[in-house]
């Protein structure tokens, strides 16, 4: 019923419109078509004026409005070092095409208004000035220049890899239809090699349990990273593309099956002081849920998140992975935490090739037996492989 | 001699018969012949103005399905919790229902719609529909030709395109969809059946429609070609033709250098999913099978692609800023300032759309040392650009602006091509791309620049030459309200998308929920969809003027109602076949010589008189 209402409404105001456009051609008749058109031409000048006023004062307002939810500004300040680089590019990007496009504006809305048709006038003869144009082809030259060689470096430093003697803390990212898989190496500071044929339902990445540098590799949940350290992302995808995003620390690459890449950042703050900062921002100082005020705020709910940027099939908008980052310590005490995959979920099953054999991870002798009975022997299995570190 | 209606001759008539070039057309007989039968005149047409017209309007169509496809998906994105079941009847499975009844649209026809939507209003909308209507219609008419250098290949170009639009909407209807990648139609998403129901037949079909269409485009483009550069007629030197010309000449060439190249890119890909090749493919693992597929490159395809798909934007704007060249030099009664400086402009950009495919491609996974390449070639794009801009600027300064509809969407494309072309500076330095590509930022820059401005360039083409197609006048009012609601709606569709991606928002999401830093622009959002609403149904006022006027509008009394220079206006107010009923026109001077000497106009046509100056 209301669907035929409002089709109903738009032919009317289709027809009124119609009706006016028609009453509109019969006035230019009657009142002579010049006279007609010369008032209309006013008329249209001023329209142009006033829609050229509200629209360069509503764009400037508007992005003063939602400033704080935007990139750089308010609580959104980058929270990796590259990250600040980037924002203080936008900041400068920003102010150029500002000045331009208000200025191109001021100049397209004036003189449309300015030079409206009049009788008494012809248009000027001005075919060329050679000089004007050298002054608008040079100085967009020079300006660009400066905005090429101002973003260039910063590409090229944030673009650079990991220096064979930095400490950096390797972490591979998988993408797949439609989740993201986390791999850390484990104490022995080295993700082990994997082949996709070797990818089954225990073994979603397809490491290979011949290599020891897997049997340490461990796959937690979210993607912690400590504070300060270099991190490089080696991104994967296991079938189509993906693409690696992280829009608090300003990393994207794509995830391509068969070419792995990275991306490497330093977080420069702990998710702790980046709620702290939202904290002083009205906004976030609601209830998380609108409609509970007994629940936590706002800001004591947020988290970074992981998120898919390049369309990978349906459920493309739902591959989220939590992000946090920790300090140090933190972290230290996260990854002692962790389990290893192959000791906790293949050692000394029937997709295990050590099985029965009594392999060393971590400098600790583990004979399988302890995956099947993990009673007692857990907890020192489990502590002795992290201590290693 | 010739059957149409007999005007009253005036001066026209006598500096043509006077000055004008006997090509003895009209002596022979069977050059007309054609026009007896209805399927001849109206369907295998040979005529370039009848071709122009059958691309003008299998483009609106297109760009009604185009749009409304658009409508549909911004409900989704605007109201996600709202009820679809109403458009259950319209779309059968693809809204699914939940046990009370309650419908939502399925992702993969979130997805199907997104995809189509690009895929229509980028080829079939903005380069079948502006170029196919405007280079066929003016191409002739305004370098003072016949018709095409071949009206066959012409023929076959427009019916290569209707094929192509026939297998497109074919996929449309197929059980498991249309194609729903993305426009880009990026591997192994493609590439692979299993990997998306629209993969399956949606996406061989994708190809073949792709196939079709390229073909037309390149038996357009060589006709474009051909025509401008050997039937222009006698003075016609190519420093005398009006801009628009030069605009679908570069644009032709484009197309020429660059469509066989996303043929190679699809053909390679049609292999990859049909004979088990590897061009795009290596180790993958998808439902629950490892392929055999090893040592390919999604990479591969991407530069195929974009290596037509970056010129490809600028085959849909070139045509929209030469048409507005013209129209705004007309409408000023000013020349259009730097004529030169205009066409130099056209061919770097066209030249320098060669050398940025990858900048699409910053966060690819390509080497990031290339990238600096890209990054310095797609800046100084902004260069041939500003040059444009300051000079349509300047030439509304002092001139004597009627503002009348073609004259305001000129205007209105000159205002979005500034704010989507400054933001294009923004996506093309890779450090901000970094934190911009894939988010809405770059939804608004492109619907911007190469969109909504495109299209403002063809309403402009078609408010101004609508009486030279169809012998009447659109309805003026009607024109302006579409304009301003247009243009209003426009800003209010994409300015705020500005925003959301600077808030870092990805495109292509179904909904933002999932997600704690994509949440905050529900109503946004919601504004977002109802001024995509009201636009859609002001374009179908247009689409109503528009066939309206042509059995009802105003009638043409005048031969050169707007008192343009270019040659187009000296032929009969409807042009017979042969567009001139006698000899061809004698071009003397070049095209924009309004107000000099104290003259509103001069006609192309008109000798230079003794002491006068001789100008470009």
């Amino acid at each position: 019923m209301t669907t035929i209402v409002i089709i109903g409404c738009i032919l009317l105001v289709g027809l009124v419109i119609f009706q006016i456009a028609k009453i509109n051609e019969m006035i230019k008749k009657i009142k002579g078509e010049e006279e007609a058109v010369q008032q209309s031409n006013d008329s249209t000048a001023v329209a142009v004026l006033v829609f050229g006023i509200l629209f360069l004062f509503l764009s400037i307002y508007t992005s003063y409005h939602f400033k704080d939810m935007m990139f750089g500004y308010g609580p959104n300040l980058a929270v990796t070092k590259h990250g600040a680089l980037i924002d203080n590019s936008m900041h400068i990007m920003l102010v150029i095409t500002g000045i331009v496009f208000v200025l191109t504006h001021i100049l397209l809305f004036y003189f449309t208004w300015r030079y409206r048709y009049s009788k008494k006038r012809l248009g000027w003869y001005y075919p060329h000035n050679n000089k004007l144009e050298a002054v608008w082809t040079i100085t967009p030259f020079i300006v660009l220049a400066y905005l090429a060689i101002n973003g260039l470096v910063v590409w090229n430093q944030m673009m650079e890899d990991v220096k064979p003697n930095d400490k950096h803390i390797e972490i591979e990212v998988t993408g797949m239809q439609f989740a993201w898989l986390i791999r850390y190496p484990g104490p022995d500071g080295k993700l082990g090699t994997k082949n996709y044929k070797l990818i089954s339902g225990t073994n979603d990445l397809g490491q290979d349990w011949n290599d020891s540098k897997n049997w340490d590799d461990f796959k937690p949940d979210e993607l912690v990273v400590p504070k300060g350290r270099k991190i490089r992302i080696r991104i994967n995808s296991r079938d189509v593309l993906h693409s690696f995003f992280l829009p608090q620390f300003r990393v994207k690459m794509d995830a391509v099956p068969g070419m792995p890449t990275y991306f490497v950042f330093t977080p420069t703050m702990t998710t702790d002081e980046f709620k702290n900062n939202l904290k002083k921002y009205p906004e976030w100082n609601v209830p998380a849920d609108p409609s509970d005020p007994e629940s936590k705020m706002k800001w004591e709910t947020f988290t970074f998140e992981l998120a898919c940027a390049e369309l990978c099939g349906d459920s493309h908008f739902a591959m989220r992975r939590a992000v946090r980052v920790v300090t140090q310590d933190q972290y230290d005490a996260w990854v002692k935490e962790q389990q290893s995959y192959y000791l906790a979920n293949v050692r000394g099953k029937d997709g295990d090739p050590n099985k029965g054999k009594t392999i060393t991870v971590n400098g600790v002798a583990n004979t399988g037996i302890a995956a099947e009975k993990p009673a007692e022997g857990d907890a020192s299995a489990k502590t002795d492989s992290t201590k290693a570190e | 001699m010739s059957t149409q209606s007999i005007e009253v001759r005036d001066h026209i008539d006598d500096l043509i018969d006077k000055n004008g070039f006997d090509d003895h057309f009209h002596d022979h007989h069977e050059s007309d012949k054609y026009k007896s039968s209805f399927i001849g005149k109206y369907i295998f047409s040979l005529d370039h103005k009848m071709i122009s017209r059958q691309f003008l309007i299998t483009g609106v169509i297109w760009a009604i399905i185009g749009a409304l496809f658009s409508v549909i998906f911004r409900l989704q994105l605007g109201f996600p919790e709202a009820d679809m079941a109403w458009l259950k009847p319209l779309l059968g499975k693809w809204i699914v229902l939940n046990d009370a009844g309650f419908g939502t649209i399925s992702q993969e026809f979130y997805y199907a719609l997104v995809t189509m939507h690009g895929t229509i209003l980028v080829f079939f909308v903005l380069t079948a529909g502006l170029s196919g209507t405007f280079s066929n219609f003016l191409i002739p008419l305004q370098v003072g030709a016949r018709d095409m250098a071949s009206p066959l290949l012409n023929m076959l170009s427009y019916w290569f395109f209707f094929l192509a639009g026939i297998v497109m909407l074919c996929s449309l209807f197929l059980n498991t969809g249309p194609f729903a990648g993305g426009w880009t139609a990026y591997p192994p998403l493609s590439a692979l059946p299993q990997a998306s129901s629209g993969s399956k037949g949606g996406m061989n079909l994708w190809i073949i429609s792709m196939t079709l269409f390229i073909i037309s485009q390149l038996l357009g483009g060589i006709n474009y070609v051909t025509t401008v550069l050997n039937l222009r007629t006698k003075g016609m030197s190519m420093w005398k033709m009006p801009l628009t010309i030069w605009s679908f000449l570069v644009t032709a060439i484009l197309g020429i250098l660059t469509f066989p190249v996303l043929f190679a890119g699809v053909l390679l890909l049609l292999f990859d999913r049909s004979m088990g090749t590897s061009f795009y493919l290596s180790e993958i693992f998808i439902q629950g099978a490892a392929l055999e597929n090893v040592g390919g490159s999604p990479i591969l395809y991407q530069h195929l692609f974009w290596f037509l798909g970056h010129p490809e934007v600028y085959i849909v704007i070139l045509p929209a800023m030469g048409i507005v060249s013209e129209v705004m030099s007309v409408n000023s009664r000013k020349p259009i300032f730097g004529y030169r400086a205009m066409v130099y402009s056209l061919m770097a950009i066209a030249f320098l759309s060669l050398l940025v495919w990858a900048h699409h491609m910053f966060t690819s996974g390509m080497n990031p040392f290339i990238t600096n390449f890209f990054v310095l070639f797609t800046l100084i794009i902004a260069m041939p650009s500003s040059i444009k801009t300051f000079n349509w600027i300047t030439t509304l300064f002092r001139g004597n602006l009627r503002l009348n509809s073609s004259m305001l969407y000129s205007i209105g494309f000159v205002s979005l091509f500034i704010s989507g072309g400054l933001t294009g500076i923004w996506v093309a330095s890779s450090t901000l791309d970094i934190a911009l590509h894939d988010t809405y930022f770059v939804v608004a820059h492109f619907h911007l620049v190469m969109g909504v401005a495109a299209f403002f360039g063809m309403f402009a083409g078609l408010s101004y030459w609508y009486p030279k197609m169809f012998g009447r006048y659109m309805n003026e009012t009607i024109l302006k309200v579409h304009f301003w609601i247009t243009l209003i709606g426009a800003y209010c569709i994409f300015w705020p998308q500005h925003y959301l991606g600077l808030a870092g928002v990805p495109r292509r999401y179904y909904r933002f929920d999932s997600f704690s830093s994509f949440s905050g622009w529900e109503g946004v959002n919601e504004f977002i969809t109802i001024s995509a609403i009201i636009v859609f149904f002001t374009q179908l006022l247009w689409v109503f003027n528009f066939f309206y006027s042509m059995w009802k509008g105003k009638k043409v009394t005048e031969r050169n109602p707007w008192h343009s220079n270019s040659i187009e206006w000296t032929t009969p107010i409807i042009p017979p076949h042969g567009n001139w009923p006698g000899k061809l026109p004698q071009v003397e001077r070049w095209p924009y010589d309004y107000g000099k000497d104290g003259k509103d106009f001069i006609t192309q046509i008109t000798p230079y008189e003794e002491g006068e100056e001789v100008v470009n």
